[in-house]
């Protein structure tokens, strides 16, 4: 299904990342303008999470119903490095206990935090970013794997694990700021990043990591192990009974996706300038399937047009027809799972990429041609 | 703790949490239901389960103030006639659902799932357009108002009283259609064993879409009796839907016992730790607890032996 040549990257591959890259780094910062532009950046960072979700859910048949916490941690552990460096005692004298982030201040709490401490340090933070998530992840991984939930079930905990960190982030509100999240982020080492030049160059760190990110995958897909959690995907038994621990490659692709998820996280708090509960709950968590549901789970690429499609589309309706945008977006679940279960990677390769292939091979007059054969939904 | 309180005190409030998990138990126990014959005996995830509780609330919503301008005489007892059409109407839409939407993904759960969040936002918007994004309640009838008092320190309420018995007579009739009709029988056999179940000359299709539509329809009568003991609002149904997958996941999916015995022990343990904890943080322990115990257990309290 995938490409049959080990190399890392088919033609199809590179033309495919090539376009991407023109996309990213030159038609959108060419034709927008800083706000757009930022919006577009905060798109992208979903496309980290949909990239995850291609691993696991794609490729590995294991769907995550709780991936808005690992964005959320991930987030979270940038927030409040940012918020620390905020909260100096010069710029928080008017409280009662200077020095210490607002919200604890209004929650009556006099001293910082313990599990606060280490963030006034950024190397800590960044390593926290991506560390915290993905040992949670291994927690779960390690508990639900080991003893074989897999499908339904999976889905469902992490559900349950989604909604358990949302009640507790707002309940916490002294210690996380409650529903309304850490907000009145300012400067990262004293470099402002509410400016319009700093939202620039955050954009393109963005792109950047975001491109990282897809290499990571696509070398995951195309190595051995890729092969191994479609082969377990597809007949677990089987994979089982030729000796491997199914369990281990499970954990481990779960952990990667999670990664990704806190990688994008950081990076939305970095652009947008905030982070709350809203962005870890059951709702968002779900939307980050549907990302990756429309843009092709089978697709690392499909993923990041995915995320930025629905979400551009999700502006764009719910300021027009706010009415409208659920109806849609309801509509969208339905159409994708009953019609195209590959999404638009799914229909770029049946309808597009023969035709495309055809135009050169007639050019080449290559005759040996390749075999597209169509995807078919992955059986569960 | 324990300190501030003397014997007698301590004793009612105990018996007062408890009666509250009751209360929460038999609240649980309805939601439950509809969703251990829907997710329990066919496999089938509904996420828009309470969008269908959320239905029967409406219907109850439509019916009262129908009484109340028509037959103000009998408005006594429209709750019966409100909970008959509640489970008829939602049983409906069930069955529509299955025939258009479930019957094509039985073979992807996982797909069911998504596709069924999209219906689950698809009818939020339609009852905010509809009933507006406002909270609505109904008129209880007046019987069904205040509260019995047992001794002088402890005191429950009726529409509570009411709502747990409804539990237990919705609870007792699901199983008798479950383990003593003859369409249980075949709702067991399609699950136990869907080929050899056809090849008896069981109609699999009709069994399915019945089945999901009295799942869907008990669903209906459980989001009527919860407006005896709250307001109904487009989104309320997405706030019970995590609670109650947990609860049948919990019970062991195939067992109507364990459904019972898991809202049981869920209901009482959180509202016993909500006195002593605040709410939300009793909500996160007893959440944790249950994910706990379902990594240690993965098939449940209850677990069916069934041949794959």
């Amino acid at each position: 299904m995938f490409a049959k040549d080990n190399k890392l990257f088919s033609t199809g591959d590179i033309v495919g990342f090539v376009v991407l890259a023109v996309l990213i780094f030159i038609v959108l910062p060419a034709g927008l303008d800083t706000f757009r532009l930022n919006l577009f950046g905060k798109y992208l960072t979903y496309a980290f999470v949909a990239i995850g979700l291609v691993l696991c859910w794609g490729a590995g048949g294991i769907l995550s119903l709780g991936q808005g916490v690992f964005f959320g941690l991930g987030g979270y552990c940038m927030a409040m490095f940012l918020k620390l460096e905020a909260s100096t005692p010069e710029a928080t004298k008017i409280q009662s206990t200077p020095g210490i982030p607002d919200f604890m201040d209004w929650n009556q709490i006099t001293a910082l935090p313990m599990w606060w401490e280490p963030f006034n340090s950024l190397t800590f933070s960044l390593i926290a970013v991506v560390l915290v998530p993905v040992i949670f992840a291994f927690i779960i991984g390690v508990a639900m794997f080991r003893r074989r939930v897999g499908g339904v079930y999976f889905a469902i905990i992490t559900q349950a694990i989604a909604a358990i960190m949302t009640i507790l982030i707002i309940g916490q509100q002294g210690y996380t700021g409650g529903v309304n999240g850490i907000t009145d982020l300012r400067t990262l080492l004293g470099w402002d990043i509410r400016t319009d030049e700093a939202k620039v160059i955050l954009y393109f760190v963005n792109a950047v990591l975001l491109f990282v990110c897809l290499f990571v995958a696509q070398f995951i897909r195309k190595s051995k192990l890729g092969r191994i959690l479609i082969a377990m995907r597809d007949q677990e038994d089987r994979v089982r009974f030729s000796g491997y621990d199914v369990a281990n490659f499970k954990i481990f692709v779960f952990c990667a996706g999670a990664a990704f998820a806190a990688i994008g996280g950081a990076m939305f708090t970095l652009q947008v300038g905030f982070m709350s509960p809203s962005f870890v709950g059951i709702v968002p968590s779900i939307e980050m399937v549907i990302f990756c549901a429309v843009g092709g789970r089978l697709s690392i690429l499909g993923a990041v047009y995915g995320a930025l499609l629905v979400n551009l589309a999700k502006t764009t309706f719910s300021e027009m027809f706010p009415e409208l945008w659920l109806l849609g977006l309801g509509a969208l679940f339905i159409a994708v799972v009953l019609a195209f279960p590959n999404g638009l990677a799914g229909l770029y390769k049946d309808y597009v990429e023969p035709r495309l292939m055809a135009l050169f091979k007639k050019k080449a007059d290559d005759g040996g041609g390749r075999n597209f054969d169509s995807i078919k939904a992955p059986a569960e | 703790m324990f300190a501030d309180y003397t014997m007698g005190e301590l004793g009612a409030i105990f018996a007062m949490q408890g009666f509250a998990g009751l209360i929460l138990f038999s609240v649980f126990v309805l939601m439950a239901l509809g969703l251990a014959i829907i997710f329990g005996q066919m496999g089938v995830i509904n996420m828009a389960h309470g969008e269908f509780m959320i239905l029967g609330a409406y219907v109850t919503y439509i019916t009262s103030n129908l009484f109340a301008d028509y037959l103000p005489s009998l408005f006594s007892i429209y709750f019966f006639i409100a909970m008959i059409l509640a489970f008829f109407v939602t049983a409906a839409l069930g069955m529509l659902v299955e025939w258009s939407l479930i019957r094509h993904l039985y073979k992807r759960p996982l797909d069911t799932l998504l596709a069924t969040w999209g219906l689950s936002l698809i009818l939020q918007q339609i009852y905010r357009s509809v009933f507006g994004a406002r909270e609505v309640g109904v008129t209880i009838p007046d019987w069904m108002m205040g509260s019995l008092p047992l001794t002088d320190l402890i005191e429950v309420p009726i529409n509570g009283i009411f709502v747990m018995v409804l539990a237990i007579s919705i609870s007792v009739a699901v199983y008798f259609m479950m383990y003593r009709s003859s369409w249980g029988k075949q709702v067991r056999a399609v699950t136990q064993n869907r080929v050899m179940a056809g090849a008896v000359g069981i109609n699999t299709e009709r069994t399915d879409r019945l089945t999901f539509g009295i799942g869907c329809g008990v669903a209906g009568v459980a989001g009527s009796a919860f407006t005896m003991i709250g307001s109904t609002g487009p989104t309320a149904g997405q706030l019970y839907i995590v609670d109650t997958f947990l609860v049948v996941v919990f019970g062991g999916a195939a067992s109507l016992l364990g459904t019972i015995a898991s809202a049981f022990s869920i209901s009482q343990a959180q509202s016993i730790m909500e006195f002593f904890l605040s709410g939300s943080m009793a909500k996160v322990l007893t959440l944790l607890t249950v994910v706990g115990i379902l990594m240690l257990r993965p098939q449940g309290l209850f677990a069916l032996k069934l041949r794959k």
